[in-house]
């Protein structure tokens, strides 16, 4: 994408950036010229634009539209921040340099009554503009601070480093105790995936848990990728669990805590979150599976429990009016966890041992799914 | 009223004692709770210290004391006193210790002690409710030395009754003390002692009260202005709405003979002309003699007052307190809490109730420190007299509850009663004949004439409260705009041309569709002419003292009174709208002031109403400049500016101009913000992105 420079014109700078950036600026200039009060129109990242498309499975935007203009004092200012940043993203294309998102927030401090107030801005801003364009902000040269996940499995990847220089690494026998860490971008052109031999993937919510079957050698006993999602999945964790299920054809599982929260991640691995609905179709892997630990497990194995607190019970509930989670497998989940006033970790299958979760519990479920081989 | 009272007691056979009727009716009197009795007891004496004091032309100081005498607080002791004129010695018996008596009750103008029962019945009251006599101590300007009485009434005989008596050398020239002994409550609440002082110190600025309470605490409030007010002359009555008793009676006393000799003498504003189209009109012989007049008569003539065109009653009998004193007052009272405006007074015009000319006026304080969420404060006034019982069935009251408030600000459930709000309201009606709704006088009867008339001058002063609040948030809206405009589209313009590496484009037209308003600039500075320099040293000046400007003073402080100084005012008008506009300025100065014009004269100059004649190119503007000369500091402090022939709507900082001006071409008060015209359609229906957003709890 971002390529070596061909100078456009005589004493014209080239134009590196993608090129809605500058049509974005074209317009503003042009109402100016024209004597009109600017506007920038955009899609509406709101709730009520959600729409949740049957046929991919994944949240998308629908068809709202709202706009940003400068007749009000705020409006004024985002077309304002909106133009240095495009002028800054320009600025980076031709000094080849990239930036964090922290960054990015930091630098606009210099821009005077265009300065974020804090980063959440910030961030939403290079949102909105990826919504516009619909460009990912990899291609705005811009990265976030979050690290991505770890993975350990029989899978090799290829990694174009900050020098430019190819680096291959095997995720099981190149990494140390704690796996390979998912780069920011995971994008084809800084990483490939060539070769692996595993029959599925499976996204790990806690550390602890990850720990615990590779410590186990559950990865090579049943041929899985494990990915430790660090909590909520950053958006290359996500990325990279839909390679491997698009490009190496791998189903992919989740396994995670059992309380609401929990059951999100598994919502925004499969069918998207609606904050980044407009990019659903890169981020979400609507086969994916939730494995557990679900609330009939709890009953089923009879796990170490905690109380469900009033924000668990609220969040249950908007789950209900969620059409995401509106399958009858949730529905029925969801009534068993708010009948039963409890919740559980996925590392309280410890209670029946160390070895019990990857002898006992994941070989059953994993068969119940038609997932393993055994 | 009383009179009549009396009058049907002596019809009455049986004799009825003073005391028994006083018990009967203390309803009526001022004593029907221990709490009352005592302020009636402070009223009375305070009242007669106003008025002699007034009469005198002395600048009254008037303390009142008030001291616990039993331990369980029910007895107290009452001391007013006064630097009056004094009573000489033959009087004072009759002006303390007898009923009904006094010069105030038929002289017709306007006077405080109208409304009182008068300070015998205090006595009366003292002597009933713990037998003690009532010390008196006055002293004349002629006389060296002064008297001391004790008094009571003998209630048979309704006549002065003196237990003692004695001189006494006194420390001033003249005046008067009195020393009443009764049964009481004091408290410190709404309706006490206390509130009537503070109520009084606000309503006359020109008397000095001091007051000291039963635990020792003494306040002072002190004298805020050194005018004495108006003397009021005695008139006779107009013939618009004398009642048919009073005629009869009138034509009773009259030494004329003839009856339209009778109507000249009788009556005020009533020539011989006048008086012979009043028989005319009535169908009556002019020769017709007064004795012959019967009910009939009298009711005829009734009729033709009516029809036949009277001059107004004469004004001289009222004292009205004036817009400048009424603002000293009301600053006075409120003392350290500090109101975000005084609104200018209203004194309106005379008008005619009954044969009788009163007088409205109010004053408004609003904002600051004043509480936002209680019903606003209610001061009433009837001839200088402070109200403080009864306040719903005022005439004062049921005006201002009838005005709706949400127009101008406040909060009021359903447009009547109370509002709530940062407000105080005080309205003084001043007449030769206040009618009241019951005996007791404490509050004004609900007269249409005078209910109508005190709802105008509410109005009117209530107009100018919006106009305050109005500016300030037009300001307020049109000073995110302004920010827009003169801050933030330029540097989005230069952004974008550096981007694309265009030349950075023109924005005046891009700033008037945001705009889109006539915005009205206008200040107002106290300025005083440089002081002169001091005689410079041998050193010499490190860094070069810059040439003497004019002084530019907006605080008081350091500022010794009189400095002789002036008003600088400066308007100035931008047109930020997309046309060129034709419209008109006006601007309300006090009429005294000597006015010095800029570059730009006004079209007219009338009685203090300047008005300019404007026409603005689209994103230019035009300054007004003026100096006013001759006004004291603090009576000038906001400009009215006013605007005509234009849309109001796209006005910012000024209102239409009010229909009094007397002026064609008026424009409603229009109630909305600025109005969209033509070149901002489009606007409705877009959903702005920053106002529906909301973070979403998924990440």
């Amino acid at each position: 994408m971002a390529s070596k420079a061909k100078p456009k014109a005589e004493g014209k700078k080239a134009r590196l950036a993608p090129e809605e950036l500058y049509t974005i600026a074209e317009s503003v200039y042009n109402q100016l010229k024209g004597g009109d009060i600017p506007k920038v129109d955009m899609p509406l990242r709101t709730k009520a634009n959600m729409e949740f498309s049957k046929k991919s499975g994944v949240w998308q935007l629908g068809k709202m539209k709202g706009v940003r203009s400068a007749k009000k004092l705020l409006g004024a200012r985002m077309l304002l921040r909106t133009i240095h940043l495009i002028e800054f993203i320009d600025e980076m294309s031709r000094g080849a340099k990239t930036s964090t998102l922290r960054e990015m927030y930091y630098i606009s401090e210099g821009w005077d009554k265009g300065k974020f107030d804090n980063q959440g801005e910030s961030d939403l801003l290079v949102e909105d503009l990826e919504a516009i364009t619909h460009r990912l902000r990899e291609d705005f040269r811009l990265r976030p601070e979050e690290a991505g996940a770890s993975v350990i499995g029989n899978l090799q990847i290829e990694e174009t480093n900050r020098r430019g220089e190819r680096k291959r690494i095997h995720c099981a026998d190149d990494v140390g105790d704690s796996g390979y860490n998912i780069p920011s971008n995971v994008e084809k052109e800084k990483l490939k995936i060539v070769k692996w031999d595993a029959d599925f993937v499976m996204a790990i919510e806690s550390g602890g848990m990850f720990d615990r079957l590779a410590e186990n050698g559950f990865d090579e006993e049943y041929r899985c990728i494990l990915v430790h999602l660090k909590g909520q999945p950053a958006r290359s964790t996500r990325r990279l669990i839909k390679r491997l299920n698009e490009e190496a054809k791998l189903p992919v599982v989740t396994f995670c805590d059992c309380d609401p929260w929990s059951f999100r991640i598994y919502g925004s691995v499969a069918y998207g979150a609606i904050k980044t609905a407009y990019i659903s179709d890169y981020l979400a892997t609507p086969s994916a599976e939730c494995l557990g630990v679900i609330p009939s497990d709890i009953v089923r194995y009879d796990l170490p429990t905690d109380n469900l607190n009033e924000e668990d019970v609220k969040a249950l509930n908007a789950m209900k009016t969620d059409p995401r989670f509106d399958t009858v497998f949730w529905r029925t989940e969801i009534d068993t966890m708010l009948s039963l006033g409890k919740k559980a970790e996925q590392q309280s299958l410890a209670k029946y041992g160390l070895e019990f979760v990857s002898n006992t519990y994941l070989p059953q479920k994993l068969t119940e799914m038609g997932i393993a081989r055994r | 009223m009383v009179e009549s009272i009396a009058e049907q007691m002596a019809e009455k056979r049986k004799a009825i004692s003073v005391s028994e009727f006083f018990e009967r009716n203390k309803q009526i009197l001022g004593f029907d709770s221990p709490t009352k009795a005592l302020l009636t007891c402070v009223k009375e004496a305070v009242d007669n210290s106003l008025d002699a004091c007034e009469e005198a032309r002395i600048l009254p100081s008037i303390g009142v004391q008030i001291e616990q005498l039993d331990k369980d607080g029910g007895v107290y002791k009452v001391i007013v006193d006064d630097n009056g004129p004094g009573i000489v010695k033959k009087q004072i018996g009759s002006v303390f210790a007898k009923l009904l008596y006094g010069s105030r009750f038929h002289a017709i103008r306007q006077s405080r002690g109208q409304q009182g029962i008068g300070i015998s019945s205090c006595v009366l009251y003292a002597q009933i409710t713990t037998g003690r006599p009532t010390k008196v101590i006055t002293k004349v300007a002629e006389k060296d030395t002064a008297v001391v009485m004790e008094l009571m009434i003998d209630t048979r005989k309704n006549e002065p009754s003196v237990v003692k008596e004695d001189v006494l050398l006194w420390d001033r020239p003249s005046g008067t003390r009195v020393e009443l002994q009764v049964k009481g409550r004091y408290v410190k609440a709404k309706a006490s002692v206390y509130e009537y002082l503070k109520q009084c110190a606000l309503v006359n600025p020109h008397a000095r009260f001091t007051m000291v309470e039963p635990d020792g605490t003494r306040t002072v409030f002190e004298r805020a202005d050194e005018t004495l007010p108006q003397v009021t002359r005695e008139v006779k009555p107009h013939p618009y709405g004398t009642e048919l008793g009073t005629i009869l009676r009138m034509s009773k006393e009259t030494k004329s003979y003839k009856i339209t000799a009778f109507l000249q003498e009788a009556f005020s504003r009533v020539s011989a002309r006048v008086a012979q189209d009043i028989c005319e009109a009535a169908g009556l012989d002019p020769q017709m003699r007064v004795k012959d007049i019967t009910v009939e008569v009298a009711q005829k003539l009734i009729e033709a007052f009516a029809k036949v065109k009277i001059m107004a009653p004469e004004t001289d009998c009222l004292s009205p307190i004036g817009p400048v004193l009424i603002r000293k007052g009301l600053k006075n009272v409120l003392g350290a809490v500090r109101p975000e405006i005084y609104l200018p007074p209203l004194t309106r015009d005379p008008r005619v109730f009954g044969g009788n000319p009163f007088v409205v006026e109010i004053g408004m304080v609003y904002g600051g420190d004043l509480p936002k969420d209680q019903p606003i404060a209610i001061l009433r006034f009837a001839n200088r007299v402070p109200l403080l019982y009864e306040p719903g069935s005022c005439a004062m009251t049921k005006a201002i509850e009838n005005v709706d408030w949400r127009r101008y600000g406040l909060e009021q459930r359903g447009g009547q009663g109370t509002p709530v709000g940062p407000l105080v309201i005080m309205v003084h009606i001043g007449s030769t004949k206040v009618p009241f709704t019951s005996e007791a006088k404490v509050a004004v009867a609900a007269v249409p004439e005078i209910q109508e008339e005190v709802e105008l001058a509410l109005k009117a002063c209530a107009r100018r409260l919006k106009s305050h609040l109005n500016k300030k948030a037009q300001r307020e809206q049109s000073r995110e705009k302004f920010t827009i405009v003169s801050e933030v589209l330029p540097q989005i313009a230069k952004m974008s041309a550096q981007v694309l590496e265009k030349p950075v484009p023109d924005i005046s037209r891009s700033l008037t569709k945001i705009m889109n308003v006539i915005w009205i600039d206008d200040r107002v500075e106290w300025r005083v002419p440089p002081k002169p320099e001091p005689p410079k040293g041998k050193k010499k000046a490190e860094t070069p003292v810059p040439a003497p400007v004019a002084a530019t003073q907006t605080t008081l402080a350091g500022v010794p009174p009189g400095t002789p100084g002036w008003h600088q005012v400066a308007v100035d008008v931008f047109n930020y709208t997309a046309r060129t506009r034709k419209m008109r300025l006006h601007l309300e100065v006090p009429p005294e002031a000597k006015i010095q014009f800029g570059e730009a004269e006004p079209e007219s100059i009338e009685n203090g109403r300047l008005t300019w004649a404007l026409t603005i190119e689209s994103v230019k503007k035009a300054e007004i400049s003026l100096t006013l000369r001759g006004i004291n500091r603090e009576d000038y402090g906001e400009n009215e500016v006013f605007v005509s022939e234009i849309d109001p709507g796209i006005v910012v900082g000024a209102e239409p101009l009010p229909g009094d001006w007397g002026v064609d071409k008026l424009i409603e008060e229009s109630e909305g913000g600025p109005a969209r015209e033509e070149e901002d359609a489009g606007g409705e229906d877009e959903v702005d992105v920053d106002e529906v957003t909301t973070v979403e709890e998924d990440e």
